[in-house]
């Protein structure tokens, strides 16, 4: 550790930029998913070719209110773009239309659980704004490239206060964050695709003292490993500076992933003049009250109220209903068992149980699992209906259905010759086998070792291929060996 | 075919006046012959069929040269029709070509067109207004039947009354931006140039109205005004006091403006002038307001993805914007977007921008109790009639302070129109200016048309 380094408090905010998944651009109709071939998701408005004007895209307004309701934050009734003016060749207009000076969203909050417990970080604001384009540099010799694909594409910006306090918050906040926008539809949360994108201030201060020391705005930060690390590194590097009696300069560095440190990109006397005012081209759009519900009553539950719901309603332990409510692809897979009449205890087993082994196994989602929930519950409902027993289900039943899920539960497992049998004539002709084979076994039982009845059960259990009721292959031995 | 041919020949014969920045001959010709023959085959006609229409330099026609009078468009071709070019052509109107103007717009005198100035045809040493100069004088000598300019602050009106022909200003927001080259997005409407009042009327309601590629057009009905246009009634009509006895217009024009208050009072009208306390304060607001928008609107133009781009490979990112817009714009382009940025600045912006907007406010709120008691406004529509070439061009500040009058109605929104009622001793015309409110523009339409029958 740097010497010293536990004097100082570390203060950080974060601005978290999130692409939002609508179809269509902010103020346009071109296509606002990801990727494509260059300069493909373009039209006059996109390029800002002359007389061309923006139209704001209904659908962003309402992702971005989606996530400021689940954040608690106040929703803005009356909201205005403004421009942000500077110039750069992947900015087609010369001017970003950003909220600003005026969020949609002010204040809410995110919970984040690190060693130290529970805590909400607190939100400053979220607010829409358009993307830039993307200069490519490395396709030609000469020139610099530029994909207006991107140019347009609705972001919500969601800025923390300097409410966070080390490396290990931020990751947590940033992972939070991300599996909330995932959760809600809102961004599909892909950093290394950009879709979700950070930037971090930092500053250090002697701790007891208040005032905020100078920050430093650490950029290019594509993982939620490299905002730990940048952070890391940047507190090491201010904390030596100050212990050197060195002052820290107030400036924008950039993250290098290849060795884990950062570079100033520009001091703030170089920061520009944004000329900021409100866009002329676009009234003032008001949320309504009408509005408002709409999405509100659209909402999801979120995980935290449905960590609650599934202990207080379901009496899942906490740990199930955590492990849950980890990420909304879980929730849904496991909202459609209970649907498909499955019970929470052992819909919760499967999935933390069969079910994330083989994801982890084979490396798949369970957005992409391709068993369909109520196949899943068949195989639950073969158990609880003691027509399977749990470990064959598992083993045998589980995997055929997962490669070829065009039959039936109850046909995989009539097929495979695995259903449990119940039929008392079948299973005494195996405990009469098995009392057959082992009479030493009998006569030490009939002399008061009653504990042998679980070698005689797994005995038949062997000899039926698991396919005898345990209820009744116990009740039979019982009989018979009591004879 | 007639027409086309007509205004073919004296768009050839006028060539000296420079109105026309390009001129679609071929396709003309090619329109009105199908046109021709949809008429003969006694298809139902649409209604502007075969109405030849100039369109200003800074109104987008796919596939046609659209450069705002400016090198930095040099040979910049539109990729989609404006919303109101759309219109027009859904109609079978025949737009023949492009029409001269100011830069960007900006200029009102025709003297900052990168293509030279336009002459006025009635005295060519005279310069034909601005900017939409090209505009009027294609109305004015005979080029095309009616022509589009565009008016932030007296750009159609103002060449309209140094011409001696009519031009509208509707209320903002009632035709559509899309596809307008922008100067003042808050200010900018399109206005039509025409001899009567019903042919304005007309264009107008083709291109009014809603239009989802432009969030600041009205949703508020269209009337059908060129078929009401006809009825008359007694108006309650407003002149301002200060503005009528105010130093800067012409002894002559005063004069003439007095005696026309007192025929509307004779014909019936109701004339009071009233009390207006901002007139020192409009055109001063009127530069930092549209001239901080210019800036930014204008920022689009950095020679990358189109336009004029200064040809030097060896220099770094900040000198090719900075050579490729000082080549590509002219000089006033050039001012205003210097005002605009340093009014926009950090240091300055509450000073002048939202001081500025504040002024704004309150004229617009001044304006609405005005149209509480009365329902037309009447002022000059300029300080004095058309000047010479060079007259004003090297002193910008009498230039902006000429817009005194007209600058007004785009301040606070509302539809204005010149008409050419007057005749100055010099020989040039001059018109008397009418306002009315927001959306009114049928009560503006059939005040004026009364007003051109006399």
């Amino acid at each position: 550790m740097v010497q010293g380094k536990d004097k100082y408090e570390v203060v950080i905010g974060l601005e978290v930029h999130a692409q939002l998944l609508t179809k269509s651009k902010l103020f346009s109709g071109d296509s606002a998913t990801f990727g494509g071939e260059a300069n493909t998701h373009i039209s006059p408005i996109t390029l800002a070719y002359p007389g061309t004007l923006p139209k704001l895209n209904k659908e962003a307004v309402e992702l971005a209110i989606r996530l400021g309701l689940a954040c608690g934050c106040e929703i803005e009734r009356i909201n205005y773009f403004a421009r942000k003016n500077y110039f750069y060749p992947d900015l087609p207009k010369g001017y970003q239309i950003s909220q600003h000076t005026t969020p949609i969203c002010k204040g809410g909050f995110v919970t984040i659980r690190t060693g130290d417990g529970k805590r909400d970080v607190v939100l400053n604001r979220i607010h829409l704004e358009e993307d830039a384009g993307k200069s490519i540099h490395d396709v030609d010799d000469k020139n610099t490239c530029v994909d207006y694909n991107r140019a347009g594409v609705p972001l919500v910006e969601i800025v923390t206060e300097p409410d966070l306090h080390s490396s290990e918050e931020a990751y947590a906040y940033i992972t939070e964050l991300r599996k909330l926008v995932r959760y809600l539809h809102v961004c599909d949360g892909n950093m290394e695709e950009g879709s979700l994108r950070c930037d971090a201030n930092i500053s250090i201060r002697l701790k007891g003292e208040t005032k905020l020391g100078t920050k430093v705005e650490v950029k290019n930060l594509n993982s939620i490993r490299n905002v730990k690390k940048a952070i890391d590194y940047e507190v090491d590097r201010m904390v030596e500076l100050v212990e050197k009696g060195e002052s820290i300069l107030q400036e924008t560095r950039s993250f290098d992933a290849t060795n884990d440190t950062t570079f100033s990109l520009r001091s703030k006397e170089e920061a520009n003049d944004y000329r900021y005012f409100p866009d002329p081209d676009l009234p003032p759009f008001i949320v309504s009250e009408t509005q408002l519900q709409k999405i509100k009553d659209a909402m999801p539950a979120l995980p935290e109220q449905l960590v609650n719901k599934y202990m207080e309603q379901l009496n899942l332990p906490e740990y199930d209903a955590r492990v849950i409510c980890d990420d909304g692809g879980t929730i849904h897979y496991f909202e459609k068992l209970i649907k498909h009449g499955s019970h929470a205890k052992p819909a919760a087993n499967w999935l933390l149980g069969p079910v994330k082994s083989f994801l982890n196994d084979h490396n798949v989602s369970i957005e992409d699992f391709s068993l369909k929930p109520e196949k899943l519950a068949d195989i639950i409902e073969l158990v609880e209906s003691g027509k399977v027993n749990f470990s064959i289900a598992a083993h045998r039943i589980f995997p055929a259905l997962v490669k070829d899920g065009t039959k039936t539960a109850l046909e995989t497992a009539t097929e495979m010759n695995l259903l449990q049998e119940s039929d008392t004539d079948s299973i005494a002709t195996w405990v009469d086998e098995v009392l057959a084979k082992m009479p030493d076994k009998v006569a030490e039982y009939k002399k008061g070792k009653k504990g042998l009845i679980g070698l005689f059960m797994g005995e038949v259990k062997k000899v039926s291929k698991g396919k005898a009721d345990p209820k009744v292959t116990t009740q039979l031995l019982t009989e018979k060996l009591s004879q | 075919m007639q027409a086309v041919e007509f205004y073919l020949q004296q768009i050839e014969a006028k060539k000296h006046l420079n109105a026309y920045v390009d001129v679609y001959a071929e396709e003309a010709l090619q329109k009105a012959k199908e046109l021709d023959e949809k008429r003969k085959s006694g298809e139902p006609l649409k209604r502007l069929h075969g109405v030849v229409i100039g369109i200003k330099d800074v109104i987008c026609y796919k596939g046609h040269k659209v450069t705002a009078a400016s090198h930095i468009l040099e040979g910049f071709t539109a990729t989609y029709n404006a919303t109101a070019v759309e219109r027009l052509l859904a109609e079978d109107a025949i737009i023949i070509g492009s029409l001269n103007c100011d830069e960007f717009a900006m200029g009102s005198s025709n003297e900052n067109s990168f293509y030279g100035a336009t002459l006025n045809a009635i005295d060519e040493s005279r310069v034909p207004g601005g900017s939409s100069g090209g505009s009027a004088v294609a109305v004015q000598a005979d080029l095309c039947m009616v022509s589009l300019g565009s008016d932030t602050g007296g750009s159609v009106r103002q060449p309209a009354d140094f011409c001696g022909i009519i031009g509208l200003k509707p209320t903002y927001g009632r035709i559509s931006r899309y596809g307008l080259i922008a100067y003042a997005s808050s200010f900018d409407q399109i206005g039509i140039f025409g001899k009567n009042v019903p042919d304005i009327a007309l264009a107008l309601e083709i291109m009014a109205g809603a239009d989802d590629f432009d969030s600041t057009v009205a949703r508020e009905k269209v009337e059908s005004y060129s078929s009401l246009v006809q009825e008359s009634k007694p108006l309650r009509i407003a002149y301002f006091k200060d503005a009528i006895d105010h130093p800067s217009l012409d002894a002559e024009m005063t004069e003439a403006m007095k005696s026309y208050l007192n025929g509307l009072s004779e014909k019936g009208h109701q004339v009071t002038g009233i009390d207006f306390d901002f007139l020192e304060y409009i055109v001063p607001t009127y530069y930092v307001l549209t001239t901080a928008e210019a800036s930014s609107n204008l920022s689009r133009f950095d020679g990358v993805r189109y336009g004029y781009r200064v040809n030097d490979e060896n220099i770094d990112l900040t000198s090719f914007y900075s050579q490729s817009r000082s080549q590509g714009f002219g000089k006033e382009v050039k001012r205003r977007i210097m005002l605009g940025t340093f009014v926009l600045s950090a240091g300055y912006f509450d000073a002048y921008f939202t001081q500025a907007q504040k002024v704004r406010k309150q004229l617009y709120d001044q304006t609405q109790l005005i149209f509480r008691d009365f329902d037309v406004i009447i002022l000059p529509t300029v300080p004095s009639p058309a000047f010479k070439f060079g007259e004003k061009s090297g002193d910008p500040t009498a230039m902006y302070l000429a817009d005194i009058y007209t600058v007004y109605a785009n301040l606070v929104g509302i539809p204005a129109i010149s008409l050419p009622v007057f005749t100055h001793s010099n020989g040039m015309p001059f018109g008397v200016q009418a306002m009315t409110n927001q959306f009114c523009e049928l009560s503006l339409l059939r005040f004026s048309h009364q007003m051109m029958q006399q």
